[in-house]
């Protein structure tokens, strides 16, 4: 509980007034361009909140983002940065791809589940290589997992071609309608919003990380390894074992957020040019969420939106989409800069705390 | 006393933190040519005290005058510019250079727009030959000994032209001989004109060279005396608030079986270097065996050895007639092997988890703190108050972090933890490092109670005191080797010193 209320009391209104200085940077650039921040704000919350469709979509839009959060969050607890979550995601996208495709004949209640399962299973292992390169051979985990990133694209886009493409044209064939996670009574109700299982599974997995972490008995080796894996070791823990399983279970998360993209939202897998972005973000959103899983759903939720909400205030205020980024990089710049925000806020607390004596 | 003002003087100096007051209105006078001792256990101010007079904080409240005139110090090279001078306690040196190169780093002499190296050298060996140093300008850091590097931290403020030298604990690092030549350099130093501040809590060294004592206490001076009309009993009961004793109350051992036969371990660093080489010993219940030896002649690796953290390349290691070489941590712990690592903070906790995470860091795994896989945090809160409360662990809560508690709570719950554990053989190494005196108290009664428990005790040490009072036995290490075996009533600390650096006179081989 104690970790629970400092995440909810000191750090977070450090991250709502960083959120709050990023609006308003994006609204002096707006102002710069000429375009107008209030109408602009306004838009965006229009297309997010307006109607049920769109706040479906922006539903859909928060899982991925929730969940290679919490692959990035988990591998910080355990003292390594996983920059692969872009890898792990690719990854897991063409396993349950491959399942959705190639596995037929069983019943939905097993195929989905089973897509799911080995795309979070592949994800955490191609995670777990650069886990195990660096508890055998020391090899820095950043390195290896920006390198795994771009194996990960080259592979994906080999498994699709060679063995799942529709021929004639650029991606795979549909999944079997038994793979598929959506929720059709869900989305008749927001109005064909595409709203699958991996909302749920998002929300389970933040819990099962706050559960697995704080409270079991291997949570608390990976946060040992994680603060001094010196005293961890010492103690009689397995370091290099709870690299790679460290590094596995932030996988499991990157690759299960690839999945429920497949299986819930496109059900076909495309030949891909370029990284998705989304394991990318989810640093970001496990920086806004201070590495807390609860932190992170609220993280999640924020990008999510403003990702979603740009494309309304291109329509309703003519600013370009991309603008919303710079807002994202400079919420980013204020939560990494702690240091102006409290210095800001310096006057207020000292305030009250004068009053207080008082 | 000279009727002249005092070198430095300081009135009144408040210095307060968020929640603490670190220093408390001290006031404080260096006479030219005294060496003034500054007494107090960690935490008493100390550090404070010289880092506001070295210009790194700022007091709230009080002067600093030199030579009568008030001064303001509000950066170190202020005071550098001033005449004060500091040797820290970890040298602040670049190894691969030259003294001359490390000497003149900062304020490098110019010749056009080339070093002026010559005129540099010159200049250090006159200052090494006025007073006594004996150092050779172009040696290389990393090729001198400890205590030739602490002599040119001393050069090095020498050569800044400093007046009052500030020494920062000065002989935690030294052998018994290097300490003796610090020494000697001291007093060439004040008859030269320098006046010295030795911040120390080794009674021993105050009591041989300083003319005057100021003792702190929690923040504040208790008293100022003239060493030579006091007593280290007294000085001690200043120092602490109450009456210690520095004998450890003792009676004789009477040792049992073997515990631990360790025999002809050998074991390469990185570098191919042997750094055990065929290191034999015996050790047995009821006895404290006290590992003597100047750092760096392979105490941490026979540790680790011991411990299962470094393999071993040849030899055994038998822990009560099983051989436990190069076993993991976790099975030679379950043999029943408890170690007070030398290094709390990088090995014996984790500085970021609460006290309570802390106390089980090494049986988390088992019944009852591990109940199907999930922690059982009530069977831990109730460990962990129970030792806190056992040990006089001072904690503001069982939920705070580590980090945030004294040297000396985080090392009582180190040994709370580890005696627990009811093993055959503790291992302790360095156990009293940076601790005040009535901490070490507590931490030695608990060594010898272990050890009339009938436990074996391995005690790794670089304060000859403590190996002497403490131990039953002495062995001595020397570059991977044992090179010889006292008792400590049949030996003196100048048959040991030589030992430690190599010589086997006195000391009956141990092949």
């Amino acid at each position: 509980m104690s970790k629970l209320s400092k995440i909810f009391t000191g750090n977070i209104v450090v991250s709502l007034v960083a959120i709050l200085f990023g609006l308003i940077v994006g609204a002096i650039i707006m102002l710069i361009g000429g375009y107008d921040p209030i109408l602009a704000y306004q838009s965006l919350f229009e297309q997010v909140f307006g109607n049920k469709y769109d706040f479906g979509e922006t539903l859909r839009e928060i899982s991925p983002l929730v969940l290679t959060g919490l692959a990035v969050a988990f591998a910080f607890r355990a003292g390594l940065f996983n920059i692969g979550g872009e890898g792990q995601f690719i990854i897991g996208m063409t396993a349950a791809t491959f399942i959705g495709i190639k596995v037929t004949g069983l019943p939905a209640y097993i195929h989905a589940p089973l897509a799911l399962i080995v795309g979070a299973v592949c994800g955490g292992i191609w995670a777990g290589i650069a886990g195990y390169l660096k508890a055998a051979r020391g090899v820095n985990e950043v390195i290896t997992t920006i390198m795994l990133n771009w194996t990960a694209l080259y592979l994906g886009n080999y498994i699709v071609t060679n063995f799942l493409m529709k021929s004639g044209m650029d991606k795979s064939f549909d999944i079997q309608d038994s793979a598929s996670i959506s929720i059709q009574s869900l989305s008749s109700f927001f109005n064909d919003a595409r709203i699958h299982w991996g909302m749920f599974l998002s929300i389970l997995a933040a819990i099962f990380f706050y559960y697995f972490l704080w409270k079991s008995k291997q949570g608390f080796e990976l946060r040992a390894v994680g603060h001094n894996h010196n005293a961890a070791e010492y103690a009689g823990m397995n370091v290099g074992r709870n690299v790679v399983k460290a590094m596995f279970i932030s996988g499991a998360f990157a690759g299960l957020a690839g999945a429920i993209q497949i299986l819930g939202v496109f059900h076909y897998q495309t030949i891909m040019s370029g990284t998705p972005g989304t394991g990318f973000d989810g640093i970001a959103v496990a920086l806004i969420g201070m590495n807390h899983p609860f932190g992170i759903l609220l993280g999640g939720s924020l990008f999510g939106i403003l990702t979603y909400g740009s494309a309304g205030m291109s329509f309703g205020a003519d600013v370009p989409p991309e603008l919303i980024r710079i807002v994202i990089g400079s919420i980013i710049f204020f939560i990494a800069a702690q240091g102006i925000v409290r210095w800001v806020l310096k006057p207020f607390y000292s305030k009250r705390k004068k009053e207080k004596v008082l | 006393m000279s009727a002249a003002s005092p070198v430095l003087e300081l009135k009144g100096i408040t210095k307060r933190f968020p929640g603490i007051v670190a220093n408390d209105s001290i006031s404080l006078k260096l006479n030219k040519g005294e060496i003034h001792a500054l007494l107090g256990e960690n935490g008493a101010g100390k550090s404070t005290l010289m880092n506001v007079v070295f210009g790194l904080y700022q007091p709230e409240e009080g002067t600093i005058e030199m030579n009568g005139q008030p001064v303001l110090i509000d950066n170190p090279n202020k005071a550098i510019d001033l005449g004060i001078g500091m040797v820290h306690q970890h040298f602040k040196l670049v190894e691969p250079f030259t003294v001359t190169e490390n000497i003149i780093l900062g304020m490098e002499p110019k010749k056009g727009i080339n070093l002026d190296y010559k005129s540099a050298t010159a200049k250090i060996k006159a200052l090494s030959e006025q007073y006594g140093l004996k150092v050779n300008p172009n040696a290389k850091i990393h090729d001198i000994s400890v205590g030739m590097q602490q002599r040119v931290e001393i050069l090095k403020t020498l050569y800044r032209g400093a007046d009052v030298l500030i020494f920062d604990e000065p002989t935690a690092v030294l052998t018994p001989q290097e300490i003796t030549e610090l020494m000697e350099i001291m007093r060439r130093l004040v008859a030269e004109g320098k006046s010295i501040i030795l911040i120390t809590h080794k009674l021993k060294e105050i009591m041989q060279i300083s003319d005057t004592v100021t003792i702190i206490r929690r923040g504040k001076v208790i008293d100022s005396v003239i060493t030579k009309e006091s007593s280290p009993q007294e000085l001690a009961e200043k120092m602490v608030g109450r009456a210690v004793s520095f004998k450890v109350d003792k009676i004789p051992a009477t040792p049992g079986s073997t515990v631990l036969k360790v025999d002809k371990i050998s074991s390469k660093s990185k570098d191919g270097i042997a750094v055990l080489d065929e290191l034999s010993f015996t050790l047995r219940a009821g006895e404290i065996l006290g590992v003597a030896g100047v750092d760096g002649n392979g105490q941490s690796e026979l540790i680790e050895a011991l411990t299962g953290l470094r393999k071993i390349d040849s030899g055994s290691i038998e822990l009560l007639g099983e051989q436990v070489a190069n076993l993991s941590p976790r099975q030679i712990s379950e043999h029943g092997v408890s170690h007070i690592p030398e290094d709390r903070h990088k090995h014996g906790l984790v500085l970021d988890f609460s006290m309570k995470e802390n106390m089980v860091l090494e049986t988390y795994y088992k019944k009852p703190y591990n109940k199907r896989g999930f922690l059982n945090y009530d069977a831990i809160t109730k460990q962990a108050k129970r030792l806190i409360e056992l040990f006089d662990v001072r904690t503001p809560s069982l939920d705070t972090l580590a980090r945030s508690l004294s040297g000396g709570n985080q090392q009582k719950a180190i040994i709370a933890r580890e005696i627990d554990k009811n093993p055959d053989l503790l291992i302790a190494a360095q156990p009293t490092r940076g601790l005040d005196v009535g901490a070490i108290e507590f931490v030695q009664k608990q060594l010898v109670a272990q050890r009339d428990q009938n436990k074996a005790v391995l005690l790794i040490s670089f304060e000859l005191d403590e190996i002497m009072n403490v131990s039953d036995r002495i062995i001595v290490i020397y570059e991977g080797r044992i090179v010889g075996e006292v008792y400590p009533e049949k030996t003196n600390d100048q048959e040991l010193g030589l030992m430690m650096a190599g010589s086997t006179v006195g000391g009956k081989s141990h092949e």
